[in-house]
């Protein structure tokens, strides 16, 4: 399950963001920052070589030595960042995907609230829902 | 230097070469010998055999060999791996010893030369007493050497001097020393280098011969020794393959080794040199990914083996410098052409390194920090230093100085370990952490800048400026922080930007420095900050602090000695008098107070007062207060009606999140009509006279790093539109927007400008168009001014073929300009009108736009002051040009026939017809013929169309008989001259000027006759009549003309005369024939044929003479009398 989850607008500010509120949360802030750097790159790598047909999951974004970071970027380049335990090795790339699916999922429902103004932080207590059961439970 | 400790020692580091010692050469005093160890050791470039070489002396003690062991039964070794041992190995135990003597062939003391050698050899051979190291002689000779086999001699001592010094063939060499100096070193050199090889191999043989003596429980040690022995002898022979096959083993054998805390150092220390090894040896074999998946595998199986618990920050130190190492690896290996990834660089094990480094530091501060709460550096180090190994340094690696060579699990001393554990912890303490962890990142940067990761690079950059801020370097660490906040100002991740203002204020506070302190505050307290309102309020009141020349209150977390060290620098700034005035640009950071300002509207007529709105709003938890607010514009003359001032009774405060509104205005000058007045800049001054003046300042009109996109927000937001009438009485802040700057234009004009014309203009006529101007002013208009004509701006073609006067007496010539400018009026009254006719004169047709342009000047007052403005009004109107009328013109014969062309001497017709085409009536007053070539054939030509009036549509035609005269060259075609008319239009007044229009004719062929024939006959006939016909025969030609002419029968006619005859004609004189015809019926008959034709001119048809004759001819019927009988008779 994942400690941190963050939504970046398409300028690369955070629409969301959400850590175990166990640990230093600064950090994680840092992490999803850096993590845009691989980011960019892979979205400008794709954009030249496939135009639009495009695999919305990038994958491992790098390694550190305490978190893995995943990412997703949708098709109007909001990107879904999700940080992981390293030590948690139970997550198969394939929950990773139906973790990010689900998270767009909502996303989407979020941007279909037409109280929403699109580039706002996210405050939709149903989003809120979807990612606490993503997250690691703390008692 | 305290880090060494564990710094990779450089034998380990460096790539290993056999070594080779040079004996007998004397290279301080001999230039020979000085020549040869500069061949061998200059230069040494990659593609030179792989050798350290040393000049020793002929009796250098080597190191002694220790007595093989025979059985390792009772053996329990005491350490891994000997510091000494890769040394030894490196420098001091050569694979060959190379003696050189000088000696030639065909020396003359050759027996004792010869035995000298053999006795230099011995001492060699003796002080390597057990080692298998060869030796070899190199005899230095002056003589170049003969091809082998045809020195007999030289065979011949060679092998004597190999049998006294017990050496084998291939180990005696010779050195001519002639021109081919370096050929010969390499030559030689390659053969040392067997010899090397031969040797390691051996020792390779003798490390492995060990094994069978070896036990599982006891050897374990010698196990992980062994392989490594191994290996580093591979190495060394360049079998770096074997090499890498023999450290994998060692390395799985380290970690087979039973671990507990006292020789966990030493494991740790072993694996860490293996696994570097390895690694190098990896990127050496261009397989890093094997690098790294090795060096993942060592930092999974290590990371975990923290040893000792009071010593935990030595784990965290080898951890970091494990990835500090394989870092270093990592680049080395980018450098001789390895291509690294974004994910996948050096940069990472920097990073990781330093996050290692930052844990020691954690963790030393905790450790030491419960040692030095009971003891003092000073009094209480433990003394015998447990750490002192009396200068000798450690015998195993990774062991500890007070219990060396001891492998049991338990420490045999306590007390001892203690006090070990204790002295190390004070080391520590000492240990300039932040100087280890900012040279990390630093590094860590370098490599993120290079692999496009400029996030990772700022992260790490405010790393590093935290970390300055810990080692109490503010400067710098304002510096970096300050450098990098604008990047996450810019990307607006204010979580992370309020972390870094936070240490910047800290920093700042420290130091004392006012204007970042302030800076920093103003940010901290601006709606960007992600700070809880109490720390905001905390932020704020320090803020008010520093503006009344106060000290402020120390920020938290800081250092309490720093503290009390800043307190003073604050109370000696707050001291110093003067420079109490500080001017901040906010533009770039999000200040605390917004501000917006905005012209009311884009353009502002010279007579309105200019208005203009600043709108300020403060976002920090209490109200502020300040003293002066002031706009300054483009035109610095309108400032001082742009400044707002505290006054005495009314304080100007901004409650929190309450927009507060000013409004301006101010009188244009007329000189800048037509201009933009900007707002340059904004400033707000908080403080006052009493403490410190801080001008907070905007460019332009207002507005922030963030309210551009807050602006972008607030347009897309949906709830502007859904608002209820309460909430729109505040002002939506977001939704503001800034209008910085206004254009003057020009007063309204209150004047008419009215034209009358009748369009459309026919081409060159002179078109008037009547201008009516009419004042509503109030005052007096001065100086009206009139320009007329073209509207410039159209195509360049226009403005040849029109022409503006304002005389419209007479038709105006081509030097008429098309645009009239700056006509002077004189004076309209209030109320007064005034007229004025333009005459336009258009040559071709087609659609003009004409301009009338009036500007006159009016004084007028605004707001009580005098202003003289001036005014214009333009009129615009597009008039079409068309062609009056159309004029053919043909050329006919006497028969109303078209000709084609024209015989000479032959009257013709001209024939013009004038169709108007123009919508009002024109006017034909006269038309005229100016003819070239031809002549009239009238005496008087008269105009037959004078005064005529022409409708639309209506046509009017003449007709002109003419001649061309006889001596006419007949060669080509001839102009025949042209047409005058002369025409206005109908309506226009008669005094109005007269166009005269030229039409020129049609150009003809002429064509000359030989024979002219004309017919004198009546115009017409009755029936029994006689009807006279007399034909004209003219002959043309300067040649006798036979003519045969024939008359043939006709039903309508009888007649008599000639009806056959063939006559001659002289030249240029004419025959008459007379015929006499009697119509027999009524109407339109055909005459008889006549048949002429000129038997000598067969050319010449009858047919072209027919033209001249009349065909047919009206015959009237018989008069009807009175006494016919047959009427009677009816």
């Amino acid at each position: 399950m994942a400690v941190c989850i963050a939504v970046i607008a398409k300028e690369n500010y955070p629409l969301y963001i959400r850590s175990v509120p166990t640990q230093n949360e600064l950090k994680f802030h840092y992490t999803v920052h850096t993590s845009l750097d691989v980011v960019e790159e892979k979205i400008s790598a794709v954009g030249k070589a496939l135009g639009d047909q495009r695999e919305l999951y990038l994958g491992l974004l790098y390694p550190t030595e305490d978190y893995k970071v995943y990412g997703y970027v949708t098709n109007s380049k909001v990107k879904f960042v999700i940080v992981v335990d390293s030590s948690n090795t139970s997550l198969r790339d394939n929950e990773i995907r139906s973790m990010f699916r689900k998270l767009h999922n909502s996303f989407t429902d979020v941007m279909c609230n037409p109280f929403h103004n699109p580039g706002d932080t996210i405050q939709s207590k149903a989003f809120d829902g979807i990612v606490s059961g993503m997250m690691v439970q703390t008692a | 230097m305290a880090g060494s400790q564990w710094e990779l020692p450089p034998e380990l580091c460096c790539r290993p070469m056999a070594f080779v010692a040079l004996t007998g050469l004397d290279v301080v005093y001999n230039a020979v010998h000085r020549a040869i160890w500069d061949a061998f050791c200059a230069n040494r470039r990659a593609d030179r055999v792989p050798i350290s070489f040393k000049v020793l002396p002929g009796d250098h003690e080597y190191p002694k060999c220790r007595t093989k062991r025979t059985s390792y039964e009772w053996y329990i070794p005491k350490g891994i791996l000997k510091t000494g041992w890769m040394n030894k190995h490196l420098n001091l135990v050569p694979a060959l010893v190379v003696l050189f003597y000088e000696l030639d062939w065909d020396d003359p003391q050759w027996k004792e030369k010869q035995s000298e050698c053999a006795t230099k050899v011995e001492i060699v051979r003796t002080s390597l007493q057990g080692r298998n190291t060869k030796v070899a002689v190199v005899l230095i000779q002056k003589k170049t050497p003969l091809p082998p086999g045809e020195d007999l001699v030289a065979s011949e001592r060679a092998q004597a001097l190999c049998h006294s010094c017990d050496l084998s063939g291939k180990s005696l060499f010779v050195l001519p020393h002639t021109d081919h100096l370096v050929g010969y070193i390499i030559r030689l050199e390659n053969a040392f280098y067997e010899h090397a090889q031969t040797y390691y191999y051996t020792e390779i043989r003798r490390v492995k011969s060990h094994k069978e003596f070896l036990n599982k429980t006891t050897h374990q040690l010698l196990f992980v020794r062994h392989q490594f022995k191994i290996a580093f002898f591979s190495e060394l022979k360049q079998d770096t393959q074997n090499a890498l096959k023999y450290y994998r083993t060692a390395y799985s054998l380290v970690h087979e080794l039973r671990a507990h805390e006292t020789n966990m150092l030493e494991i740790k220390t072993m694996a860490g040199f293996i696994n570097y090894k390895i690694c190098r040896l990896c990127f050496q074999h261009n397989t890093p990914l094997d690098a790294i998946a090795q060096f993942r595998k060592h930092i999974d199986l290590c990371k975990k083996k923290i040893g000792s618990a009071e010593l935990a920050f030595e784990h965290s130190a080898w951890m970091s410098k494990q990835f500090q190492s394989f870092g270093e690896l990592f680049d080395e290996a980018i450098k001789l052409g390895l291509t690294a990834i974004q994910t996948q660089n050096p940069g990472f094990y920097y990073q990781q390194a330093a996050c290692y480094s930052q844990d020691r530091k954690q963790l030393a501060l905790q450790l030491c920090q419960e040692v030095s709460n009971y003891i003092t550096y000073k009094t209480h180090y433990p003394s015998p230093d447990p750490l002192d190994t009396q200068g000798a340094g450690l015998d195993f690696y990774g062991q500890r100085p007070w219990r060396q060579g001891q492998q049991s699990i338990d420490p045999p001393d306590a007390e001892k370990e203690k006090t070990g554990i204790l002295a190390l912890q004070i080391k520590e303490r000492d240990v300039p952490h932040s100087e280890l962890i900012i040279a990390l990142l630093s590094n860590a940067v370098a490599q993120f800048k290079k692999y496009k990761c400029p996030r990772m690079k700022s992260h790490l950059m405010v790393q590093m400026g935290e970390e300055y801020y810990h080692a109490k370097d503010y400067t710098k660490a304002l510096k970096l922080l300050d450098y990098v906040m604008c990047d996450y100002r810019t990307e607006r991740w204010w979580g992370l930007l309020t972390a870094i203002l936070t240490t910047a204020l800290r920093c700042a506070y420290l130091m004392a420095s006012i204007k970042d302190y302030v800076i920093y505050c103003m940010e901290l307290l601006g709606r960007a900050s992600t700070l809880k309102e109490e720390q905001k309020s905390r932020i704020e009141k320090n803020l008010i602090k520093v503006l009344t020349n106060e000290v402020p209150d120390a920020e938290p977390e800081c250092d309490p000695s720093s503290v009390s060290a800043a307190r003073s620098l604050w109370n000696d700034r707050m001291a110093l008098a003067g420079s109490n005035e500080l001017t901040i640009e906010v533009q770039d950071y999000i200040p605390f107070i917004q501000c917006k300002a905005k012209f009311q509207s884009p353009s502002f007529h010279v007579d309105q007062p200019v208005q203009l709105q600043v709108f300020l709003r403060a976002d920090c938890p209490h109200p502020v207060s300040f003293g002066k607010l002031a706009v300054s514009l483009s035109n610095q003359e309108y400032n001082q009606w742009c400044v707002a001032e505290w006054s005495g009774q009314e304080a100007m405060s901004l409650l929190p999140g309450k927009t507060t509104c000013y409004n301006f205005s101010f009188v244009a000058k007329t000189e800048d009509v037509g201009k933009k007045i900007e707002m340059t800049g904004i400033e707000v001054m908080l403080g006052g006279d009493s403490g410190r003046c801080v001008f907070v300042s905007w460019r332009g009109a207002g507005g922030d790093a963030a309210s551009a996109h807050e602006a972008l927000q607030a347009s897309r937001c949906s709830r502007r539109w859904g608002r209820n009438i309460e909430a729109r009485q505040e002002l939506d802040w977001d939704s503001l927007t800034m209008q910085h700057s206004t254009m003057i234009i020009s007063r309204v004009p209150k004047i008419s400008v009215q034209l009358s014309h009748q369009p459309p203009a026919l081409t060159n006529e002179m078109y008037c168009i009547k201008l009516t101007v009419q004042s509503q002013e109030e005052a007096m208009a001065k100086d009206v001014k009139l320009t007329a004509g073209l509207k410039p701006g159209q195509d360049a073609n226009l403005g040849q073929t029109t022409h503006v006067t304002l005389d419209g007496s007479k038709v105006c010539d081509d030097s008429a300009p098309s645009l009239l400018p700056d006509v002077p009026l004189g004076e309209l009254k209030p109320g007064e009108k005034l007229e004025k006719c333009v005459y336009v004169k258009c040559v071709s047709t087609g659609p003009r736009v004409f301009l009338f342009h009036v500007a006159y000047s009016i004084d007028t007052t605004v707001e009580g002051r005098q202003i003289m403005c001036k005014c214009h009004k333009d009129e615009t109107v597009t008039i079409e040009t068309l062609v009056p009328f159309e004029v053919s013109v043909k050329f006919v014969s006497t028969k109303f026939e078209p000709l084609d062309r024209v015989s000479v001497d032959i009257p013709f017709l001209l024939m013009t017809d004038i169709l108007s085409s123009s919508p009002w009536p024109l006017l034909l007053t006269s038309s005229s013929l100016q003819l070239l070539t031809v002549t009239s054939n009238t005496p008087q030509l008269q105009s037959q169309l004078q005064e005529v009036v022409l409708q639309t549509g209506e046509c009017a035609s003449e007709c002109f008989c003419l001649r061309c005269p006889p001596q006419t060259n007949i060669n080509n075609t001839v102009a025949t001259g042209q047409y005058l008319l002369s025409w206005r239009r109908n309506s226009s007044s008669p005094d109005s000027p007269l166009i005269q229009t030229i039409v020129s004719l049609p150009h003809v062929v002429l064509e000359m006759v030989p024979l002219y024939i004309h017919a004198d006959l009546p115009s017409f006939g009755r029936v029994r009549e006689s009807l006279p016909v007399r034909y004209h025969i003219e002959n043309r030609t300067a040649l006798v003309q036979e003519v045969e002419m024939a008359v043939e029968p006709s039903d309508a006619f009888m007649f008599s005369g000639l009806k056959q005859v063939r006559l001659r004609i002289l030249p240029s004189s004419e025959q008459e024939m007379l015929y006499n015809y009697y119509p027999l019926m009524a109407g339109y008959q055909t005459l008889p044929q006549l048949n002429i034709s000129l038997p000598r001119c067969p050319t010449f048809s009858t047919q072209a003479l027919k033209r001249f004759l009349p065909q047919r001819i009206f015959v009237k019927p018989q008069g009807r009398q009175l006494d016919d009988a047959s009427i009677a008779a009816a």
